[in-house]
């Protein structure tokens, strides 16, 4: 047995050196010479400022931004905390969470639902940093949104109809829209003069 | 359930078939040794090492190889994880990992768990995540993969001229690195980058929002990782959120590759066996036995799912999918995945024992949430770990062909070697260990304060947690359900001590099985000769790893997930 533990200890030192150092390097200098926007996380900026990343769903409150799903990554879309509720579906705080954003969702939306709501709405998503909503949730909150810029509905719908990604390669996944990229559109389609930082064209 | 879900699962159906035979050919080149490609790497790793890579050791000397392998990787990780606050790459000034966390962390990666006690973005430091955990992703999948074909040439040598031996554990190791996992994940890799996953070692990076609040997001060398991460079915997130994370798992067609990636070797694997005891239809006979069991997890999970939780529809959730509304039990999940790729991720995570999650098990219906804890408690069989998976199913095959052999009153034979009393004793010791593992453990948690305090669910499904953890533990899968405080001297020390039995315990009469077969002359087949090929087989296999599971975890079962679904129906919530 004894005869072993010489390559046993090498071979942990080899091995480590060459999955552990030299591979994620090559990897490494490969992404920068391949893909270095996606290597470096997808980052979006508005007038050369960085905002965000495409990738990272980030909180948005306001009425005139469309707001992405409840998350549970630290006090919400905390991207150094992600995390999902992990409560189960006998949990009575999360029935009773769920009636509540419910609730939320009817009164942001401004105009009373009167059907059901799409079933991201009420729901926090598994990493919390959701970056997508459904489009049905989108068109849920046009009528709020373009009420708080003063614009047209129909040209708010337009927009959310233009950033409505269907299914990758048309039937991976599920149709989504990017909460983050959407705001940014209606920010300089619709500016609100004044409250935010004009992108005037 | 939706047209376009069924598509997605039967795509993936059959890229895996399509896959399974060319790259199971690659790996009886790979092992055979007739693959020398990268004979000049070879040869200096061994050179390096001080290996001789011609003896052919003794299955008593592979295994000793193999423990003393494990355990030198286990101790240096230890002792990285303990110092990562004085070591380089470590741009966010981490501390260092409590011990019981680096003590369970490197035990489980060490053993293909992976179970995540600890917050990858919040604990661990660039150095730590490359240079041990991605590491050891690396090796425990090389070393499943060298147990599983050393059982194989036990099984496939021929007239007892082995003698017990089963091949050489560091060329094993060797060559399934560099051949087979290290270009593997270096393509994968490229592929996930153009998808969005990140691949740097910058310091986190602060940006003002839209609404101009600040946002930290994290970074790190994550492609490269979670390539290994899925080919070697290890699982284990550089994030908390794992494959849910959307640096991790951007799209659905990176989650496809993902999902992918995790059955490939797995599948391989099982045609591989068919090709080295050179019957092809035994190896295509058991890997139908996977494939079914795998399609009925799917066809249930994806079902109760889709149905979405009644008490939330109750509440004016709209569960019915539709082209804009992801529908069914979308709590716990990602929009670009919904519920399809959701389903599908959980149970071919759970079959192989990779642990890697792109939703949160914890929120699934108590029916989704039963059929991950089975398929770790039939022993991770389903095409399973990669190696892991191979060596698991052989268990059962022996103790098929036994049972088979009681049936009609005679020796039994697999493959033309006679199945006696030693072989039969390392196939129970195989089964009774993990069940053992997995029902002590939750007992013991399930009574004790420290045990109940963990528990973020009350009422069957705080049960559920904890019956799940042990089960993940001890079958080296590292999937949780993670409402669970895992971090704290009482799970930390019993889930580490679970997956160190789930591994070596059973590692250890795999490979003695291996070695006593490898001792047996080979009798001609005769007309009472259980066949091991075609459906007969097929459904035999099938009942036994199912009898075996249900008479062992039924009751347990029935006190979590079984009756949780039964009071959700009639709106009992805790």
């Amino acid at each position: 047995m004894l005869k072993q533990l010489k390559p046993a200890l090498l071979m942990t030192l080899v091995l480590c050196v060459l999955t552990g150092i030299i591979y994620p390097g090559v990897v490494t200098g490969l992404a920068r010479v391949f893909f270095p926007r996606q290597a470096d996380g997808s980052l979006v900026s508005v007038n050369g400022r960085v905002v965000g990343s495409a990738l990272i769903g980030q909180p948005f409150t306001r009425p005139e931004y469309f707001h992405p799903r409840p998350s549970a990554a630290g006090a919400g879309y905390d991207a150094t905390a992600s995390s999902g509720t992990n409560k189960g579906p006998t949990d009575a705080l999360l029935a009773d969470t769920v009636l509540t954003r419910r609730v939320d969702s009817t009164v942001t939306v401004e105009r009373g639902v009167k059907g059901k709501i799409p079933s991201d709405m009420v729901t926090a998503s598994a990493s919390g940093l959701d970056p997508d909503i459904s489009p049905a949730n989108a068109q849920l909150q046009v009528a709020r949104v373009a009420k708080a810029r003063g614009a047209d509905s129909a040209a708010v719908r337009a927009l959310v109809d233009a950033h409505t990604k269907g299914r990758q390669f048309g039937f991976f996944g599920e149709a989504r829209v990017n909460v983050l990229l959407l705001n940014i559109a209606a920010d300089s389609g619709f500016p609100m003069s004044m409250i935010t930082v004009p992108a005037k064209r | 359930m939706t047209m376009n879900g069924w598509l997605q699962i039967a795509f993936f159906c059959a890229v895996l078939l399509a896959a399974t035979k060319p790259l199971g050919l690659y790996l009886v080149r790979v092992f055979d040794g007739s693959l020398r490609f990268l004979r000049p790497i070879e040869r200096m790793i061994y050179r390096a090492a001080g290996v001789n890579p011609d003896e052919d050791q003794h299955w008593t000397r592979y295994t000793a190889a193999m423990l003393l392998f494990s355990v030198a990787s286990m101790l240096l990780t230890y002792a990285v994880l303990r110092l990562q606050h004085r070591l380089p790459l470590n741009p966010q000034h981490l501390a260092a990992v409590p011990d019981r966390q680096a003590f369970e962390t490197s035990a489980s990666f060490t053993t293909n768990t992976n179970w995540q006690s600890y917050s990858g973005e919040s604990m661990m430091s660039y150095f730590s995540q490359m240079t041990q955990l991605a590491f050891h992703n690396f090796a425990s999948a090389a070393v499943g993969i060298a147990v599983a074909v050393a059982l194989v040439r036990g099984i496939a040598r021929r007239g007892g001229e082995a003698r017990g031996r089963l091949g050489n554990f560091w060329t094993d190791l060797t060559r399934a690195t560099l051949y087979v996992l290290v270009p593997m994940s270096l393509v994968l890799s490229l592929a996930m980058i153009q998808q969005g996953v990140i691949q740097n070692f910058k310091p986190y990076v602060e940006v003002t929002t839209l609404e101009g609040a600040k946002q930290v997001l994290a970074m790190g060398p994550v492609a490269s990782q979670e390539s290994i991460k899925q080919i070697g079915t290890n699982g284990g997130g550089f994030f908390n959120a794992n494959a849910a994370h959307p640096f991790e798992n951007p799209t659905p067609w990176s989650n496809f590759l993902s999902v992918i990636a995790i059955f490939l070797i797995p599948s391989a694997l099982v045609y591989y066996l068919g090709r080295a005891v050179k019957n092809v239809a035994h190896g295509w006979s058991v890997w139908a036995a996977m494939f079914l069991l795998f399609l009925g997890g799917v066809g249930v999970t994806y079902w109760s799912e889709a149905r979405g939780n009644p008490t939330h529809a109750a509440r004016g959730v709209d569960v019915v999918a539709s082209a804009t509304n992801p529908g069914g039990n979308m709590e716990g999940k990602e929009v670009r995945f919904g519920v399809a790729n959701s389903a599908l991720y959980a149970v071919v995570t759970t079959d192989a024992s990779c642990g890697a999650v792109n939703a949160m098990h914890d929120s699934f219906t108590p029916l989704a949430g039963l059929v991950p804890i089975v398929n770790m408690q039939l022993g991770e069989v389903i095409f399973g770990g990669v190696g892991a998976g191979l060596y698991g199913m052989l268990i059962f095959v022996v103790l098929t062909v036994f049972i088979a052999g009681l049936m009609v009153g005679r020796t039994p034979e697999y493959l033309g070697k006679k199945i006696q009393a030693r072989e039969v004793q390392m196939t129970m010791l195989y089964v009774l260990g993990a069940a053992a593992s997995v029902l002590v453990f939750t007992a013991i948690s399930s009574i004790a304060t420290s045990g109940l305090a963990g528990r973020n669910n009350m009422g069957p499904h705080g049960f559920s947690e904890i019956l799940y953890a042990f089960s993940s533990a001890t079958a080296n899968n590292g999937s949780a359900f993670a409402g669970l405080t895992g971090s704290t001297y009482w799970y930390n020390t019993q889930l580490g001590i679970a997956t160190l039995v789930g591994r070596f315990a059973l590692i250890v009469p795999a490979l003695a099985l291996g070695g006593f077969l490898a001792e047996k002359r080979v009798v001609p087949a005769s007309v009472g000769t259980f066949p091991v090929s075609g459906p007969l087989f097929t459904l035999l296999l099938i009942g036994v790893v199912l009898i075996v599971g249900a008479l062992t975890f039924f009751p347990a079962l029935a006190l979590g997930p079984i009756v949780e679904h039964l009071l959700m129906g009639a709106g009992r919530l805790f």
